[in-house]
C-alpha cells in the first residue's frame, strides 16, 4: 500500500507548506475568530434588545447566514467586497481586494452568525437578577453589560466559542475555492505540479488532524477546570 | 454601489442548451439534494449502529467507537473530500480503482461526495444518538432489564424509539447541514447548485443575479425542510420530554 508513497515530497515541500500555507490558515483563523466573537457579541446583544427593529434585523442576518452553505457565501463575498469596497471609498470602479482580506471579511461575518448564537444563550445564561441589581446600583446598559453580564457570559460559554474555533479552523480550507494558498491549497498546489496527490492529502489531513485533536482535547480540560471553579 | 442588474439572463438560454439557466440551477438543486439525500441514509444508518455502540457497556466497543468520531471530526469536510476522490480510487485495488475512476461524469464525482457527506455526517449522527440514549432516565434501561428483556430487545423497544423521537429536533438541523455540506462537492466537479452558479456567473458575467438566485433555492429548501420536519416533530413529540436532548452544538 505504501510502496510507491514517496516521502521526499513532504519533506522538500515542508517550508512552503508550513510558511506560507499554515501562516496564512493561522492567521486567518484568529482574525476571523477575533472579529467574529467581537460583531457576534454585538448580534446578540441586538438580537436580545428590546428595540423590536433591532432584534428582527439581528434575527433575520443570523437566520440568512446560517441557512447558506459556507462555499455560496465565500463566491459572495469574493465579488461583493469590492463593490462594498468602491462604495466606502467612493470610487466609480469595484476596487481590488486580495483573496486574503475576502476571505477574512468573509469569515468574520459568517462565523459571526455561530458566535452570536453561542454568546446569546451565554448572556441567557446569566440569572436576570443580577441585571436588575446592576439597574438598581444605578448602573446604564453599557455598564451591566460591560461589567456584569458579559464577563460571566464570556466564561461560560468559553468552551463553546473556542470548539466554534476549532471548526472555524476546518472551515478556513474552504478558502481553495477562490484560490488562496492557506495549508491545503498549498498543498494542492505541489500536489498538482508533482502530480503527488496521495501524499499530500494524506499528509494534510494527518496535519489538521493533530491540531484539531489536540487542540479539543486542551478545550475538555479547560471545560472541566471553568466547571470546577463555578 | 452601481451595479448593473439584469434578472432577464435567467430566462436566457443556457450554454449547455439544456434550457433556461433557471432551469440550469434547478437541476442543480436537485443534485444537491440527491446528494444530500444519499447521505443522509448512509449517515443515519452507520451513525445510529456507532451511537448505539457508544452506549453500550462494553468498554472496548465504546473506545472504538469513540475513535471512529475522533477520526471524521477532525479533518475538515474539503481534506476528506479529497481524500475520497483523489486518494480512495489509488489505495484500492487496481481494477476497482480504475474502474471508480472511469465512471461517467457526474456519478464518478457523486460516488465520492456520497460516501464522503456520508461518513462525516454520521459521525454528528452519532454524537446525538448517544446525547438521546443517554438523556433518558436511567431507570428505563433499568426497568427492561428487570423484566427480562436482554441487551438487543432493551435497545429495540425501550431505548431507541424514544432516543429517536428525543433527537429529531437536532438531527433535523444535521440534515440541513448535509444539504449546505453538500456544495463542497463542487470542488470534486459535481456540478451542484452552487457549482452551477459559478459556473453560470464564469459564462454570463453576471455574478450577483446567479449567486442570488442560488441564494434564494436554499432559503426555500430550508424553509420547506424546516416547516416539514416541524410537522413530524410535532407528531412524534414524547410528552414531558421536550428539549431534553442537547440541541445542536454549533457547526455548519
Amino acid at each position: 500500500m505504501f510502496s510507491g508513497y514517496d516521502f521526499d515530497v513532504i519533506q522538500r515541500s515542508l517550508p512552503y507548506l508550513f510558511r506560507e500555507g499554515m501562516v496564512f490558515t493561522l492567521t486567518l483563523t484568529v482574525m476571523a475568530m477575533t472579529g467574529g466573537i467581537i460583531f457576534g457579541t454585538i448580534l446578540a446583544m441586538m438580537r436580545l434588545s428590546s428595540l423590536q427593529p433591532l432584534s428582527w434585523l439581528a434575527g433575520a442576518y443570523v437566520n440568512l447566514m446560517r441557512s447558506l452553505p459556507l462555499v455560496l457565501v465565500i463566491f459572495w463575498f469574493f465579488f461583493l467586497v469590492p463593490y462594498i469596497g468602491a462604495w466606502i471609498v467612493g470610487s466609480p470602479q469595484p476596487i481590488a481586494v486580495g483573496a486574503f482580506w475576502s476571505a477574512v471579511i468573509t469569515f468574520t461575518l459568517f462565523e459571526a452568525a455561530y458566535y452570536c448564537e453561542i454568546m446569546r444563550a451565554g448572556i441567557q445564561s446569566i440569572p436576570k437578577g443580577q441585571v436588575a441589581a446592576g439597574q438598581a446600583l444605578g448602573l446604564n446598559y453599557g455598564q451591566t453589560m460591560g461589567n456584569i453580564v458579559l464577563p460571566q457570559a464570556f466564561r461560560n460559554m468559553l468552551p463553546v466559542l473556542l470548539t466554534q474555533t476549532i471548526i472555524l479552523f476546518q472551515d478556513t480550507s474552504l478558502v481553495y475555492v477562490i484560490s488562496a494558498t492557506d495549508f491545503l491549497g498549498a498543498a494542492a498546489k505541489i500536489a498538482n505540479r508533482d502530480y503527488r496527490l496521495v501524499e499530500m492529502y494524506t499528509f494534510v489531513a494527518v496535519v489538521y488532524f493533530i491540531i484539531s485533536f489536540s487542540l479539543s482535547y486542551l478545550v475538555k480540560v479547560l471545560q472541566q477546570r471553568v466547571a470546577i471553579v463555578r | 454601489m452601481n451595479y448593473n442588474w439584469q434578472w432577464d439572463v435567467l430566462l436566457q438560454t443556457a450554454s449547455d442548451g439544456s434550457g433556461t439557466w433557471l432551469r440550469y440551477l434547478v437541476v442543480g438543486l436537485g443534485w444537491s439534494l440527491a446528494t444530500a439525500l444519499c447521505a443522509w441514509i448512509l449517515a443515519l444508518t452507520i451513525g445510529s449502529i456507532v451511537g448505539v455502540l457508544r452506549t453500550t457497556p462494553m468498554p472496548w466497543v465504546v473506545r472504538l467507537g469513540n475513535a471512529y468520531v475522533e477520526i471524521f471530526r477532525n479533518v475538515p469536510l474539503l481534506v476528506q473530500m479529497f481524500l475520497w476522490f483523489f486518494v480512495m480510487p489509488e489505495l484500492l485495488p487496481q481494477q476497482l480503482g480504475d474502474a471508480i475512476k472511469q465512471m461517467p461524469p457526474p456519478w464518478g464525482s457523486f460516488l465520492p461526495a456520497v460516501l464522503c457527506l456520508g461518513l462525516y455526517t454520521s459521525v454528528r449522527v452519532a454524537e446525538q444518538v448517544r446525547a438521546g440514549i443517554q438523556s433518558l432516565p436511567r431507570g428505563q434501561g433499568m426497568a427492561a432489564t428487570a423484566l427480562g428483556l436482554t441487551l438487543p430487545q432493551t435497545y429495540r423497544y425501550v431505548l431507541l424509539p424514544m432516543g429517536f423521537r428525543i433527537i429529531l429536533p437536532p438531527l433535523t438541523s444535521e440534515f440541513l447541514n448535509v444539504i449546505k455540506n453538500s456544495s463542497i462537492a463542487l470542488t470534486i466537479g459535481l456540478l451542484e447548485l452552487t457549482g452551477r452558479a459559478r459556473a453560470m456567473q464564469e459564462m454570463t458575467f453576471k455574478v450577483f443575479e446567479a449567486f442570488a438566485a442560488a441564494t434564494v433555492l436554499y432559503l426555500i429548501t430550508n424553509l420547506l425542510v424546516v416547516l416539514l420536519m416541524r410537522a413530524v416533530e410535532r407528531k412524534a413529540r414524547v410528552p414531558g420530554f421536550i428539549g431534553s436532548a442537547p440541541q445542536n452544538t454549533g457547526g455548519h
